[in-house]
């Protein structure tokens, strides 16, 4: 079995290399290298759109949660797709519009450059590297569960982390955006073969399927028997602050998505505002399809699998693979297995080249250079160099944490993050007039913050565990939570704003206001906005 | 002359005046309206209609799981997220197709105007 899995593995990785190699001659300058030139069409930026958002989380965490919480897990894929929303009418087409490479080219338009881009770079750069060394865990754990024999957990980190230096350096935006949606047709259509095993499991009938899932039998932590509804709520968000937590999760989806560095700078690879707006609705379709079907991964390893052999062989995260393992044996579990693997992989190198293209832009060239580049192509070699920096970080940070620690909050931390912090300071640059330097540094810098500090001392990082958990799967802070909720959004979102409004008021700056018009022109009609280069 | 528009060899510069003209004209004003009138009630439904189902589920969990046609409220409401979600961006990728005609307008105007006025609208 470790056998079919390993060949699979060497297969995704020859042909995403074959891609890099293809795409290296086509990476030269700064608009070839950072944003494929460009030319990305309107379907193919959809995919990967679709691509850099179906993380490892989502394939893996959310058919694990819907088979162990039943219907509360359902309810991440519904606001997984809805925060699309947000993108489509809001976002996408003004960043395209007014932006050339990172969000922060739109804040930079008529706020002082240098301390918006600083601060701009410190939150992308933090919500890439918190979501990347969820990911990175999670492979290797992935990967030492399916190759035991084979790879140990530091060197599948430190396998992954070379691969996606790789297409990055190499390859650039290009790459990433081939390698992006290559896994992306992989992962729909997987997905789609093991919803169609699911029902014919069934005998195609929903009524039996649902039948099953009204009645989910499992043994409980004493060892007794429990036969569960799976499609009642609240079998994860119990009272008294489950219903806040499930508010303030869905906030941090629906403002979060549109601020999260990776997704937003999708758009610059396409010729326009017009294209971008296609490109969401492509990954609309994409995702919404793709949740929708976690409805039979998730309740069918509830049901056929069950969560008591899940708990024993592997935990949640392995009920999709184990799924595909009862219903088509060894060989779909482990192509299903591979594709969990391409699917860590392609979102890592989309981080990698967010933050990457956020560090040379934004840090490199506009903060410390005032905007100039010294010699020619400058800026692609620090973004190159900078790949080998955040590689190593993130392999180093992940060997160090190891396959058990406790990194779901990680995920809930970026999305926060980016809810906080980015959404409120790229809404209002691009909607309120008054608003000025002042405002979107004291929002990006509250937001990060309260973020933060809130998820510090929120049940993720603060509990009293058992004895028997050990290392670092054990909580941070061993005391009761300060903050009731797992996700910060609900208070953390409100004080990004809050911190951005107030920072604008006690300030004052002519110039923001004056050169509003220019950006308000150019975000809406697309006047002046980067063209397409020639290949 | 369309051709030339859409691909100018260099971003297009103009004067601080220049864009305050452009953005208190007529036309201008016409584009933002028009996005308006979809875009804000677009967005406020489709928060409401999403936090509805947090809410009811959270705090009304009881009747949430009241049974229809084989699965429950709550199943179904969410599944209806979905089909909301999906028929907003349909509805707005149709009246986008109004604000690229208007946007398209403004922008021809601007070019055309800069070329007559020589280099910069200077």
């Amino acid at each position: 079995m470790a056998n079919i899995s390993l060949i699979m593995f060497l297969l995704f990785i020859a042909i995403t290399l074959g891609i890099t190699y293809w795409a290296s001659k086509r990476s030269a300058g700064a608009s070839a290298y950072f944003a494929a030139s460009r030319q990305i069409k309107g379907w193919q930026n959809g995919i990967a759109v679709a691509g850099d958002y179906m993380s490892a989380a989502s394939f893996l965490g959310i058919a694990g949660i819907i088979a162990f919480q039943g219907y509360d897990g359902f309810l991440f894929s519904v606001g997984w797709l809805v925060a699309y929303l947000t993108v489509l009418l809001v976002i996408a087409e003004p960043l395209r519009n007014a932006g050339k490479y990172t969000m922060a080219d739109v804040l930079a338009y008529r706020l002082k450059p240098r301390p918006v881009r600083a601060m701009a770079s410190l939150s992308t750069l933090t919500v890439s590297t918190f979501y990347m060394i969820a990911q990175m865990v999670g492979a290797g754990a992935l990967v030492k569960l399916l190759l035991g024999g084979y790879v140990s957990y530091n060197q599948a980190v430190t396998g992954v982390g070379i691969l996606m230096i790789v297409y990055v350096v190499f390859g650039g935006m290009l790459a990433t955006t081939w390698v992006q949606i290559i896994k992306a047709i992989l992962l729909m259509g997987g997905t789609i073969l093991l919803s169609i095993l699911v029902m014919a499991h069934f005998h195609f009938s929903f009524g039996d399927f649902f039948g099953a899932v009204g009645h989910v039998t499992y043994h409980d932590a004493k060892g007794a028997t429990v036969v569960k509804d799976f499609l009642q709520p609240g079998l994860r968000y119990k009272p008294p602050y489950g219903p806040l937590d499930l508010i303030s999760l869905g906030l941090a989806l629906i403002f979060g998505t549109a601020g999260l560095p990776h997704i937003l700078v999708r758009f610059y690879t396409v010729p326009d505002a017009k294209t971008a707006r296609n490109s969401v609705v492509w990954a609309m379709v994409l995702i919404g399809s793709f949740y929708i079907m976690t409805t039979f991964l998730g309740f069918g390893a509830a049901t056929i699998v069950g969560p008591d052999f899940i708990k024993t062989h592997g935990g949640t995260n392995m009920s999709a693979p184990l799924l595909a393992q009862a219903l088509a044996g060894n060989i779909f579990f482990a192509f299903i297995s591979a594709i969990a693997f391409a699917t860590i992989l392609a979102v890592v190198a989309g981080l990698t080249i967010s933050a990457t293209t956020s560090f040379s832009h934004d840090f490199w060239t506009n903060v410390i250079h005032n905007g100039v580049e010294r010699k020619p192509g400058e800026e692609v070699l620090v973004a190159r160099i900078s790949a080998f920096g955040v590689g190593a970080v993130a392999i180093g940070i992940a060997i160090l944490l190891g396959p058990t620690a406790n990194v779901a909050f990680l995920v809930a931390l970026a999305f926060a993050v980016a809810a906080s912090a980015n959404l409120p300071v790229i809404v209002l640059s691009i909607f309120w007039r008054r608003f000025n330097t002042a405002g979107a540094v004291s929002g990006l810098a509250v937001g990060l913050l309260a973020s933060i500090g809130l998820i510090l001392v929120s049940p993720s990082m603060m509990a009293i565990d058992p004895p028997t958990v050990t290392g670092t799967a054990r909580h941070l802070i061993q005391a009761k939570a300060w903050f009731p909720l797992e996700n910060p959004g609900i208070l953390s979102i409100p004080l990004g704003f809050i911190g951005a409004i107030l920072g604008t008021l006690i300030s004052h700056e002519p110039t923001s206001q004056h050169k509003f018009n220019e950006l308000l022109v150019r975000s809406n009609t697309g006047l002046g906005s980067e063209k397409a280069g020639a290949h | 002359m369309p051709e030339q528009l859409t691909r100018p060899e260099e971003r297009y510069q103009a004067t601080q005046s220049t864009w305050d003209k452009i953005a208190e004209s007529q036309e201008f004003k016409d584009l933002m309206a028009t996005k308006r009138i979809f875009i804000i009630p677009a967005f406020l439904f489709f928060v409401v209609y999403y936090f509805a189902l947090p809410v009811l589920v959270g705090y009304a969990p009881q009747f949430m799981s009241t049974k229809v046609i084989g699965v429950n409220l709550a199943y179904l409401f969410a599944l209806s997220q979905f089909f909301v979600a999906w028929l907003i961006a349909g509805l707005y990728v149709r009246a986008a197709n109004d604000f690229d005609r208007l946007a398209k307008d403004i922008v021809e105007r601007a070019v055309v105007a800069q070329a007559g006025n020589g280099k910069g609208g200077r």
